[in-house]
């Protein structure tokens, strides 16, 4: 400011006379100024909605004369033909109904048709029993904030069309990671199961059934740590490294001790990266299958027999895959006969949180599939997967099922 | 769940009077009928609604597929007739719902003793075979628009108070713009639904006693989409009020609740 730029104000103290004259004369204007030329615009209408007043700055917004529009156009007339849907389906009747409405964004066309973004605030006018007789509003120049809107809006759509996007990718990369139909095994029935707990995040459970020639066959199921695109690395690494180990040589401590040294090899100390693998190797045994599993560091597999008994195949040495360079692992053996089921599962399941505070647990898992046995592998994984259902957002882990099982003979069926 | 809780139903007024079932249209909730509702129910057993989406309906009960046409909503309101055994009650369509009462009607002819539709469109959008519906398909969009910019004090966070205690009287203040407040992603489907449908070809099949109400002045149904809807139903009336607007209910209380009691009490 330069100093002769005109009167300067007295720092400090109460208004001198002076001041007072000044302050009146700048107040010159009456309160007719100060609606006609007030910083935003003033309607009052009837009811009905019919214009009997209007000030100069609306008018000037308008590009309308008083006489164009008092006493023969409506508020809604000024609208857009959008906005008049608006406001004679929400505007109108919530005026009506609570007295007032405040910061509804609408648009005004102008006498040139062009539009003008505005912020209405109504209020109705009552006499002194309360009935309405007509309706002030005011409104506000609002074409900076609507253009700033309008881009928070386009960010937002952006933000969910991305999410779409991400949703998709996962739903493939969650897909390659597993096998898209499980082979058929001679005399063997197959199920699975797999519960995405995110649809924003790849996940780290896995599993696959395939052949490893002269009638043998290798299955595993497994759950890597961490979720995302490094979780979805170390699954794919993890699953082929398993398939051409056990191409090799199928014994499934071998299995587990090659993948257990990939790993070591291919990452550092400094970001380990480790997994929990269940690998079973399965052949041919008379009317049923032998079974050699093998596992490191992962929840037992859960044996269902034919005659109703229920056991966990306890693997009790092995360690977490990834970790130590000389990882030990221990393997059992079993034969699936007629009418047994063998069912593999990921942590998901027993880690589930339940309504009073707890985790499922092992032990309720037994009793819950004790109670379903004997059954096929269908059923169990149905099952079991309607009990997942039932935790809700207790479940909060990816979780997979993989149920192998010998058909029961028709005579031992009911 | 019941369709009378679903729904938000009330029922009030006279219980050995002639059911009145009053339907609201899209934007707002039952609350529309509260100027006319005093003078019903002295004559009339008068059931309010508030259609799933809107109000205080259950809105777990919403799914796009079933309310992207106006059948889902017909079904809905014949659901709360039979679970009310309401006999033969007269439905009071305001706006879209004087459709959603069409569409019940021709689906269960003998289940309703009159209908009446109040400021009624069978299809908002011009065709090009001189049908003046009031708008081109461009409008809709531009309504779609005015919803996105105008939450009426929804949010995300705010969803849960609304639906889970509308009658916590420490909320009061959060209340306000409830009665037409709706979930934005709701609002955008009944929208489409409301404005995108046609249901000229339905109205000549409507055997119900039928009286059409509309006014003088209304920017979204005007008197001579009245007059159509009026000549396409066999044997109808039509009543035009001196009144403005789209809702009459509120803006002349007193000579719609007039013409919906004298067409209920009169001769089928």
């Amino acid at each position: 400011m330069t100093a002769d730029s005109g009167p300067v104000p007295r720092q400090g103290g109460a208004p001198d006379v002076s001041q007072a004259t000044l302050f009146g004369e700048l107040l010159e204007d009456s309160a007719d100024d100060l609606y006609e030329h007030a910083p935003c615009g003033y309607l009052s209408t009837l009811l009905d909605g019919q214009i009997v007043k209007i000030n100069k700055t609306l008018l000037g917004w308008l590009g309308h004369t008083r006489e164009q529009l008092v006493g023969r156009r409506r508020f809604s007339d000024l609208l857009t033909v959008g906005g008049r849907l608006y406001h004679e389906t929400h505007f109108a009747p919530l005026l009506r109904m609570q007295g007032e409405l405040g910061g509804v964004a609408l648009e005004m066309r102008t006498a040139e048709g062009t539009r003008l973004p505005v912020m209405v605030t109504s209020v109705l006018k009552t006499d002194d029993a309360g009935r309405p007789l007509l309706i002030r509003t005011t409104v506000f120049d609002a074409r900076d904030r609507r253009a700033y809107e309008r881009e928070l809006l386009r960010a937002r759509q952006e933000a969910e069309r991305d999410r779409e996007r991400l949703k998709r990718l996962v739903a493939t990369l969650q897909r390659s990671l597993l096998p898209p139909v499980l082979p058929r095994v001679p005399g063997m029935e197959i199920a699975a199961h797999y519960h995405i707990a995110s649809p924003d995040q790849v996940g780290g459970d896995f599993y696959d059934v395939f052949p490893l020639g002269d009638d043998r066959w290798g299955v595993f199921l497994g759950d890597v740590c961490g979720k995302g695109a490094g979780a979805a690395a170390l699954t794919s690494l993890t699953r082929y490294t398993l398939r051409a180990a056990a191409a090799h040589d199928p014994a499934p401590l071998k299995v587990l001790r090659t993948l257990n040294t990939v790993l070591r090899q291919e990452y550092t100390d400094d970001e380990m990266r480790f997994c929990t693998v269940i690998f079973g190797l399965v052949v041919p045994d008379g009317d049923g299958f032998a079974v050699t599993l093998a596992s490191g560091g992962h929840p037992p597999a859960l044996l269902l027999r034919a005659d109703g008994g229920a056991r966990y195949l306890q693997t009790p040495e092995g360690l977490l895959i990834g970790v130590l360079a000389e990882a030990r692992f221990s393997a059992v053996e079993t034969r699936l006969g007629p009418g047994d089921t063998l069912l593999l599962y990921t942590d998901g399941l027993t880690e589930a949180r339940t309504g009073d505070g707890g985790r499922y647990g092992d032990e309720a898992l037994l009793a819950f599939a004790g109670g379903l046995a004997p059954i096929t592998p269908p059923a169990v994984v149905a099952a079991t997967a309607e009990l997942l259902g039932t935790f809700g957002a207790g479940l909060d882990d990816d979780t997979a099922l993989l149920a192998l099982g010998v058909p029961a003979r028709s005579a031992d069926q009911v | 769940m019941r369709a009378s809780e679903r729904n938000n139903v009330i029922v009030t007024g006279r219980e050995d009077g002639t059911p009145v079932m009053l339907a609201h249209g899209f934007g707002c909730d039952q609350n529309l009928w509260r100027l006319v509702v005093p003078a019903l129910a002295e004559r009339f057993r008068v059931v309010l609604f508030d259609h799933v989406g809107a109000g205080r309906s259950d809105m777990s009960a919403w799914h796009p597929e079933r309310y992207s046409t106006l059948d889902g909503y017909a079904d809905d309101v014949l659901e709360i007739c039979r679970e009310l055994d309401l006999d033969r009650p007269v439905f009071v369509g305001h706006s879209v719902s004087s459709m959603i009462g069409v569409l019940a009607a021709i689906q269960e002819p003998d289940r309703f003793g009159k209908l009446v539709l109040l400021t009624p469109s069978p299809c908002y959008i011009d065709d090009e075979d001189g049908y003046r519906g009031g708008f081109s398909a461009a409008d809709i969009e531009e309504l779609l628009e005015s919803l996105d910019s105008n939450y009426l004090g929804w949010s995300a966070a705010m969803a849960p108070v609304i639906m889970g205690n509308p009658d916590r009287p420490e909320l009061g203040e959060e209340l306000t713009n409830s009665f037409c407040r709706t979930d934005p992603q709701i609002a955008r489907v009944f929208a489409r639904t409301t404005f995108l449908s046609d249901n000229r070809t339905d109205l000549a099949k409507v055997t119900v006693p039928t009286l059409v109400v509309d006014c003088a002045v209304d920017a979204i149904a005007p008197p001579e989409v009245g007059a159509f809807v009026n000549a396409q139903i066999p044997g109808s009336r039509l009543v035009t009020l001196d009144a403005v607007g789209h809702c009459p209910q509120l803006s002349a209380p007193q000579i719609t609740a007039e013409a919906i009691t004298s067409f209920v009490a009169g001769p089928g």
